[in-house]
């Protein structure tokens, strides 16, 4: 294949999990990884710092359309990105003395459990629950804009959200992805913090994550400037497009569909990775 | 709800904006550099099968920037994903100003903290 062929390929490809990821909601640089490495043959480094690079794109393009909402929390988000951005270097640094098989397995399992997440139903906890001590003193606690209001949140399991936080950076340095869905389990779950507010500071939070262990790989060479450019390009575009079109009855239908394919690349990577191909 | 929440929403305006801008910068950059890269490299068969890690000179910020003043296509490209990189940090570093002006001391520390970790990364990590 030659340098022509392979960009556009690889753009369309790029394009359309760009555009599937904001549509599901469900980011497409969990698929890029997959895609570079199961369709195209590029070995998972270049891959990695490929999708990793997209990731900054979709993050830093959606940002600039959520916080205009005045959904997210910028004082948890900067508290728990301590957590996040010392966990990706930690990923990085571990991600260049393992094989690449290891991470190819780490990574179908990362997928699977994306797509067993995403085949769940959430359910808006109750907001009444008491502030706790580190919350408040952190200045955690906010409030976000409703039809009736501004309604107000307390924040908590700071300890508990911070500790995942930090294997969410983990394994963002180490595969290369937002792994924004550990990190709205950690809001969401751990912290009680609202749907709104964990997605919104989420996506936030994934950029400065992805760009903590991007400056290493950069230094060790696994960002190849003409894979990482049909990515990079075709993400965005397609992330951009996903976000403008609005497709109302199909998406949850889409989202079932696109969490069966994200399974199916999870054990296609974990076979792979275990065969020793990746 | 507080009075700084309004202050946080037009400091969080401006951030998005940031993004946006940096964003849109970064790929202007990596189209013109891929416009280059196709022009000089379009049929050549391409490699990433094995891994053996770029040159050195795309690999450091003094590299990228010395090729891309030399109108390579790939370092071009480089640039564009180290701008692209360079704006979430801009970011963190515009929000421990914004938290100073203020006067959250404790935030200016907590911003400043993760400011040092991307900068360590994306300068000191050799």
């Amino acid at each position: 294949m030659n340098v022509l062929e392979f960009s556009a390929l690889i753009g369309v490809g790029s394009l359309l999990a760009g555009f599937l990821g904001a549509l599901t909601g469900l980011g497409g640089g969990v698929v890029i990884v997959p895609m570079l490495t199961l369709l195209f043959h590029v070995d998972i480094r270049y891959a990695i710092g490929a999708s990793l690079v997209s990731v900054i794109a979709t993050s830093s393009g959606a940002a600039a359309a959520y916080v205009r909402e005045g959904y997210s929390n910028i004082r948890i988000g900067m508290f728990l990105e301590t957590a996040t951005t010392v966990g990706a270097i930690a990923g990085a640094a571990i991600a260049m003395h393992v094989s690449g098989s290891a991470i190819a397995i780490v990574f179908g399992i990362v997928l699977l459990y994306s797509a067993f997440l995403s085949s769940r139903e959430r359910l808006e906890h109750g907001q009444h629950l008491p502030p706790t001590k580190l919350g408040t003193s952190l200045r955690l606690n906010g409030s976000y804009p409703t039809m009736s209001g501004p309604q107000s949140y307390k924040v908590r399991g700071v300890p508990g959200g911070f500790s995942l936080m930090f294997g969410a950076g983990v394994l963002s340095g180490l595969l290369g992805i937002g792994s924004g869905a550990v990190k709205v389990v950690a809001m969401d779950q751990a912290m009680k913090i609202p749907f709104k507010v964990s997605t919104t500071t989420s996506n936030f939070m994934i950029g400065v994550t992805a760009a903590a262990s991007a400056g290493l790989y950069l230094h060790r060479g696994y960002i190849a400037p003409g894979a990482a450019m049909p990515v990079m390009l075709g993400v965005l575009a397609g992330s951009l497009i996903g976000a403008r079109v609005l497709v109302k009855a199909r998406v949850k239908v889409l989202r079932y569909v696109f969490a069966a394919v994200i399974a199916v690349l999870g054990f296609e990577m974990i076979f792979n990775g275990a065969t020793g191909r990746l | 709800m507080r009075a700084s929440n309004w202050n946080d929403l037009r400091i969080e305006t401006i951030i998005g904006s940031l993004l946006r801008t940096g964003v849109i910068l970064a790929a202007t950059v990596v189209l013109f550099g891929t416009a280059v890269y196709l022009t000089h490299h379009g049929l050549e068969i391409v490699q990433y099968g094995s891994f053996h890690g770029v040159p050195e000179g795309l690999r450091s910020v003094r590299g990228i920037i010395d090729g891309a003043l030399h109108m390579s296509g790939r370092a071009l490209i480089q640039l564009g994903l180290l701008i692209l990189i360079a704006t979430p940090v801009t970011r963190v570093g515009f929000s421990a100003v914004a938290f100073a002006v203020e006067r959250d001391y404790l935030y200016v520390g907590i911003t400043l903290f993760v400011l040092a970790v991307l900068l360590y990364s994306l300068l000191g990590s050799h």
